[in-house]
Formats: structure tokens, sequence, C-alpha cells
């Protein structure tokens, strides 16, 4: 008698489950408790996992709080891919619905912050463009351009002062954080990723951008959003983090 | 806003961040040096199941690195790139460009 690959999956994942009958190893001895030790390994592991993926979280909620949110998340969202560097990508929206720790209003984003940052940090490589094309375009050329931005860009809205509470937690001698909505753009010039804070205005030109919009275009949605809209500090900050990776010129 | 005038404030905007690119250029560059961090600080944000990830274990480890600034790597000060802050190592240690074997975890 074997045992069927669902029974073994389903018990694996419910530490009050029997030992699957019929699971013998090579010798035809029972599993027995050599089943009870690899299940628990593999909740530990994926605990451990998450520890590693989700570092602020942690330190906001602290050890043992989070190793019981683990617990539950683990069984409810076992690894969809076989990369472990990229676990827990239901973490935000499981946060958000997770009773125990819905007080914590700000705790999903921190979350979407830290998985935005390993999804850059494994992002795909791109050659940034020579930012020097753009000062030698004519200013009508300029409005009709598209820029294509690097793979590892991310860009992430919050309502909470979510940058400022990643970094009070994670950066040695961060001052505590204000209470303010804040965007990051995360940028990779090197080998990690970085985080800026910008204003709503340029996240409107950036999903212009994204949107595959014309600069000029892009232009008009951060202006909508901000008459002051600061387009120079947007571009010096896409440009010093390499971000632009193809300028395509055309009509607008 | 005429057509006319935004695309010379979008030009005038390109301007001012390629200036502002240019004179940042001097800007530090970062490498990667070993045997400089301390415990379970070492850089790295690959996460789980990887190999870098503050996963050192002693200060100081030969095989972790961590980012300073270009030039600085190679002595007994080196520049942190995170915070600036120059590192006192201590003893005769030296970061390296290459990973190292001393202070390995045993």
């Amino acid at each position: 008698m074997s045992v069927s690959q669902s029974d073994f999956h389903a018990a694996l994942l419910d530490s009050a489950a029997p030992v699957p009958s019929g699971l013998r190893d090579g010798n035809g001895r029972a599993a027995g408790n050599r089943f009870s030790v690899y299940r628990n390994n593999v909740a530990v592991s994926l605990t451990e996992a998450l520890e590693v993926n989700f570092p602020a979280v942690r330190k906001l909620i602290g050890e043992k709080k989070f190793r019981a949110m683990a617990g539950i998340f683990l069984r409810q969202h076992p690894p969809e891919a076989p990369m472990i560097s990229q676990y827990g990508t239901e973490m935000p929206d499981f946060l958000k619905t997770f009773q125990p720790l819905a007080h914590i209003g700000y705790l999903p984003d921190v979350a979407r912050l830290e998985l935005a940052l390993r999804q850059s940090y494994h992002a795909a490589d791109a050659t940034p463009v020579d930012p020097a094309i753009l000062g030698t375009m004519a200013p009508e050329a300029l409005m009709g351009a598209h820029l294509d931005l690097a793979p590892a860009l991310r860009l992430l809205r919050s309502d909470w002062p979510v940058h400022g509470i990643w970094s009070y937690k994670m950066e040695p001698g961060a001052p505590k954080a204000v209470h303010e909505p804040q965007n990051v753009l995360i940028l990779r010039p090197d080998f990690d990723p970085r985080m800026t804070v910008i204003s709503n205005a340029a996240v409107a030109f950036l999903q212009g951008l994204l949107d595959g919009t014309s600069l000029g275009t892009a232009h008009d949605r951060g202006i909508a959003v901000d008459p002051d809209f600061d387009l120079a500090h947007i571009l010096g900050l896409l440009i010093g983090g390499k971000a632009i990776t193809n300028i395509i010129t055309g009509e607008s | 806003m005429s057509n006319a005038m935004k695309s010379v404030a979008i030009a005038g905007a390109v301007t001012a961040a390629l200036g502002a690119h240019a004179t940042g250029a001097n800007a530090a560059e970062n490498v990667k040096c070993y045997g400089v961090s301390l415990a379970g600080e070492n850089d790295c944000k690959a996460g789980a199941g990887t190999t870098c990830a503050g996963t050192s274990t002693v200060d100081y480890q030969g095989n972790a690195w961590t980012l300073v600034e270009s030039g600085t790597c190679e002595s007994d000060s080196p520049v942190l790139a995170k915070s600036g802050e120059e590192v006192d190592l201590p003893g005769d240690r030296m970061g390296s460009l290459e990973e190292l074997s001393r202070d390995l975890p045993s």
C-alpha cells in the first residue's frame, strides 16, 4: 500500500493530522515518528525563511508573535515557487485580514515594502542608457519621447509613513517615523535596492511612464496632481539610480 | 500651458537633472568588501535560502561582505557605504576585495 501525494501534503501541513497510513521506507518499515520530525522541520524552516524575508515586520511585532503568525501563514500559504528567497508574496494580504494583528494598520504595507525590496533585488539586470542623450534632444522631441525603466524599479504607495517605520526598525540611529503618508521609489543602481520617498505628483509621473505614455503626457499627469511638480528632481533620481534603460523618440 | 511652454519646461528640467547628475558624479562608488562587517550585519537583501543576508555569525567574518566606499576597503578603516561611518578594524585586520580565510565561524 502506498500513500497518495495529496494525503502526504495534507498531513505535512497539519501537525494534528495522523501520520499518513501506508507510509513506509525502503525496507518496508512504517515511517512513524520520522514523518513527524520531517513535518516539524518543514514548518520550522519555512518560519525561518519568513523571518529572513520580513525582518522589519518581525521587529515590529516581536519574535514570539512573528513565529506564531508564521505558523498560521505557512499552513495557509505553503511555497508556490521553488525559490525560497521569493517566499511570502501573500504576506501583505494575509496580514490585512489576520485579526490578532489587525490593530497594526501599517503592518501590511511594511510587508509590501520588504517584498518589493526583495523583488527589486532579484529583478533582471538592465543596462542604463547614457543620460547625456536626453540633453542632446530638442525640446519637442523630449516631449514626445518614451522612457523604458529598469526591471528593478518598484513603486509603492502607502497611507502610512512606511519608509519611516521600516528605517526606524532597520537602520541604527534612524529617527522615529513622522505621521504622513509615504510613497517609496525603489531603484537598484548597483547591487542593492535603494529607497527614496517621493511625492504623489512624482508617483503620477512615474506611473505615466510605466503605462507607456510620453514624457510630455507623464509630466502633465504630475502637474495635474501638483502644479509645483518637480520634474528635474524625479528625473535626477531616475538618472542617478541608473533606471532609464531606453529612450524611444517618436510622435507625442 | 501651451505645448511650446511645456516642452521648454521639460527641456529645462532635463538640463537641471543632468547638471545635478554631473556634479554628483564624484559621489563615492561602492565596492563589496570582505572581512569588515559585524556579526549579523553584513549587507545583501537577497532573502531566505541565499548565502548572504545577515548570515555572518562572527565579527569581521572573512567570507562575508558589506558595501564600502571604493578605495577604502583594503585598509584598517573602511568607510561603510550605508552610513558613511568608518569601521575601526581591531588588531592587524584589513578589509579585502576577495574572500578571506580569517575569522570564519567554527
